[in-house]
């Protein structure tokens, strides 16, 4: 841009102008639908509402009271644990799979790939129902399966192993998504490098060793940055899954199901608003921290 | 009420949504019963003449109102035929919960609210604490009084006597079931709790893979049922904002010690209901009897079809035989939004409704509701229905019988959604877990308790 030439000033002017209209449509979506309501949950959040007593300014205290609420911080403690777990797995296998799909070894490829994004497709809503269904201690098929077989029925809605069952059905769902977009990024790499590495005698491991893995690593890092933003907001799957086991799943199971109970069944909006908020910043620190580890083991 | 038709299935299902929207309850707000809306409606207790009423149901209106349950513009055709210049606009805007949330947010904004809403039993409180409800007696409603079941009439008023809303259909308690388990293991048909917790070692014990009942830990309607059978009175609003809870006293106690014992034996199952399970463990022959509403019979010869004439229907077991009582699950009522511009069509509207001998009529055959006025309870045609899947028994009579035993005192807390949420944290939780029931309600009381004083109330008895 800094080489244009003179003649061509007035025109640098004119682009000058054009780009904020062109930003604008966003800009003005961006402020009504998404700056603003933040805001009025900002506004919320230093109010409190009673049933006696009606609405007065508390200031800061709905942000001491949640930092020391014990439901709060075990539903964030929670899906931390969630996002540990049950991330890792999914990238690993997403990762296998769109390199297993890119080497082109694959016999229909297109029908597998389709297969594994198909869940994706899925609601999560009916997916969760699904899972439930398959679940089920009593009439679920894994349940009617081991019973045959004379052995205890797997128990995937008891308090054990609830955080696994949601991670497996969020492993189920999502495991497609994150294939598609690694996946895409392999087809961006140039056939040449391919061509050279294997002049230099690298076999098919050594490409995806030394080629494919360095080049999918902002492919990689957008997919977890989407995944720490999913898993801090887990609530359909554990939302529907309280249903059919509510003595596991509480409503403050999550960081988000608590907002969202305090807001609809406590009709605490101010306090809703502040956990909302809390959270919020939870995940830009998550998300921080992610970035920072990322690029500081590029740098040396 | 045929119930071979075979719309019944889903019908039966839907309508037993509609009363048991019960089981979440709607709303938060509000306090028990006197409160602010009683100071501002005494003042506009004074009857509405005859001669306005005539010209307002001449005057072309619309009203809106907002309901879920299904198919209910047959009973609105009765009344736009009798009022042709009143047209009504019905609007479903969810069910239970989501209607309440819908409701609240249009009433607090101040725009958007209807004329009219359905409102279940438990949530009316909820809405007059916030002078949101119209009070009938200017449009006559008093004198539908007696045409309704006392303890019907008793949860739609107010402490000075307001009508708050109009009765539509209830859910009175008993117990369905299968006499065909009961004939293989020589099990009497339970009269008292006693004999029912004997019957229900006994059934498991001869067959492990039978429960005697179900009680599922989620469903905290049904135990405010049972704790309005047992005669508690756990939640007691006094003056403006001073409320008395006892989840946790003797009455209580003694339903938590019994439940939380049988639980922790395993001589029943505490699945949570409505779920694919749940209605397997039926199909399946699971759970031997089902502790319902009236609603009940419908909605199980929809849900259990494998089973069917193998069910009968008779009263709750109780605590004292010789005093049989029983509670109340589900069940709706019509109310006017006190912010309608037409006061007194909506009113003439929700009375007609629910009163209109055809109208009410309807309800029972079309929707199964069960129904809340008098007269339709000692109908020959609506008690003497014998249906097939009870093994032609007067399942209607049985209920119609129970309805008499309802007590009239019970009250609601002014904020069921968090003592619903908390109860199945608790002690539905304590249910499942086979843990201490008795422990667990202590701290559904001390839960509700913190809530009731965070939201401004002082809290007695606690």
């Amino acid at each position: 841009m800094t080489t244009v030439a003179s003649p061509r000033a007035r025109k640098r002017v004119r682009r000058g102008a054009a780009g904020p209209l062109f930003v604008a449509p966003f800009l003005v979506l961006f402020l009504l639908l998404f700056l603003a309501p933040l805001g009025y949950a900002a506004y919320l959040s230093l109010f409190q509402q009673r049933l006696i007593g009606g609405t007065v300014f508390v200031g800061l205290d709905n942000y001491v009271t949640a930092l020391k609420d014990p439901l709060l911080l075990h539903g964030v403690g929670r899906v931390a644990l969630f996002f540990l777990i049950q991330v890792p797995l999914m990238l690993v296998l997403a990762l296998l799979f769109a390199l297993a799909l890119d080497s082109g070894l694959l016999r229909l490829a297109r029908v597998i790939r389709l297969g594994i994004f198909v869940p994706y497709a899925v609601p999560s809503v009916v997916a969760t129902l699904m899972w439930g269904y398959l679940y089920g201690p009593d009439f679920g098929p894994f349940a009617q399966l081991t019973r045959e077989l004379d052995l205890p029925a797997p128990q995937f809605l008891s308090e054990g192993w609830m955080l696994g069952s949601l991670a497996n059905i969020v492993t189920w769902e999502f495991v497609g998504y994150n294939m598609i977009i690694l996946y895409a990024a392999l087809r961006t790499i140039p056939h040449d490098l391919y061509e050279a590495a294997a002049m230099d005698g690298a076999g098919a491991w050594r490409i995806a060793w030394s080629i494919k893995l360095p080049a999918l690593r902002p492919a990689l890092l957008l997919t977890l940055l989407f995944s720490v933003i999913g898993s801090f907001q887990l609530f359909n799957e554990p939302n529907l899954l309280m249903k059919i086991a509510p003595e596991v799943i509480s409503s403050s199971y999550t960081a988000n199901l608590y907002a969202y109970t305090l807001a609809f069944t406590g009709n605490q909006l101010n306090y809703a608003a502040t956990v909302s908020f809390l959270l919020g910043l939870v995940i830009v620190i998550a998300s921080y921290a992610v970035l920072l580890t990322a690029n500081r083991r590029r740098t040396p | 009420m045929p119930s071979s038709s075979p719309s019944t299935s889903s019908m039966s299902r839907r309508r037993f949504l509609t009363a048991t929207g019960a089981v979440s309850l709607g709303a938060a707000l509000s306090a028990c019963s006197d409160d602010s809306g009683s100071g501002g409606s005494s003042a506009s207790a004074k009857p509405v003449g005859q001669a306005d009423i005539d010209k307002a149901m001449k005057t072309p209106t619309e009203l809106t109102f907002w309901t879920w349950v299904p198919d209910i513009a047959q009973e609105i055709a009765l009344f736009e035929k009798k009022y042709p210049a009143i047209k009504v606009k019905v609007v479903n805007a969810g069910q239970g919960v989501q209607h309440y949330t819908k409701l609240r947010t249009a009433l607090k904004a101040g725009t958007g609210a209807p004329d009219l809403a359905q409102i279940e039993y438990q949530a009316v409180p909820t809405y007059t604490i916030t002078d949101s409800l119209l009070d009938l007696r200017p449009y006559g409603a008093s004198a539908l009084k007696d045409q309704f079941v006392d303890w019907t009439w008793a949860q739609v008023s107010g402490p000075d006597g307001q009508i708050w809303a109009i009765p539509q259909d209830t859910g009175p308690m008993g117990m369905l079931y299968r006499k065909d388990i009961f004939d293989e293991h020589g099990i009497q048909v339970p009269k008292t709790w006693h004999e029912f917790a004997a019957a229900a070692r006994k059934l498991h014990k001869a067959d492990p893979d039978v429960y005697l009942t179900n009680l599922a830990a989620n469903e905290p309607a049904a135990w405010h049922g049972l704790l309005w059978q047992a005669g508690a009175k756990p939640y007691a609003a006094s003056g403006e904002s001073t409320l008395a809870i006892s989840v946790d006293d003797a009455v209580s106690g003694k339903l938590a010690a019994y439940w939380g014992g049988l639980a922790k034996e395993g001589v029943i199952s505490t699945d949570p209901d409505f779920t694919d399970g749940w209605y397997a463990g039926f199909n399946k022959g699971k759970y031997a009897t089902w502790l319902t509403a009236a609603w009940g019979p419908a909605f199980l010869s929809g849900s259990a079809k494998a089973t069917a004439g193998n069910w009968r229907a008779a009263p709750l077991p109780q605590w004292d035989a010789a005093k049989p009582v029983s509670g109340n699950w589900g069940g709706s009522t019509t109310a006017v939004i006190k912010s309608t511009k037409n006061p007194i069509a909506a009113a003439m509207f929700a009375q007609f409704l629910n009163s209109d001998p055809a109208s009410a009529k309807m309800f029972a055959t079309k929707q199964f509701f069960f129904p809340a006025t008098k007269s339709l309870l000692a109908d020959p045609s609506f008690t003497g229905d014998a249906l097939d899947f009870y093994g032609g028994q007067k399942v209607n009579q049985v209920f119609a019988d129970i309805s008499d035993t309802v007590s009239t005192s019970f009250q609601w807390p002014p904020f069921l959604d968090q003592v619903a949420t908390d109860w199945t944290e608790t002690v539905g939780k304590s249910l499942a877990d086979r843990a201490d029931t008795v422990a667990a309600l202590g701290t559904w009381q001390s839960r509700i308790t913190t809530y009731a004083k965070n939201q401004g109330f002082t809290v007695k008895g606690a």
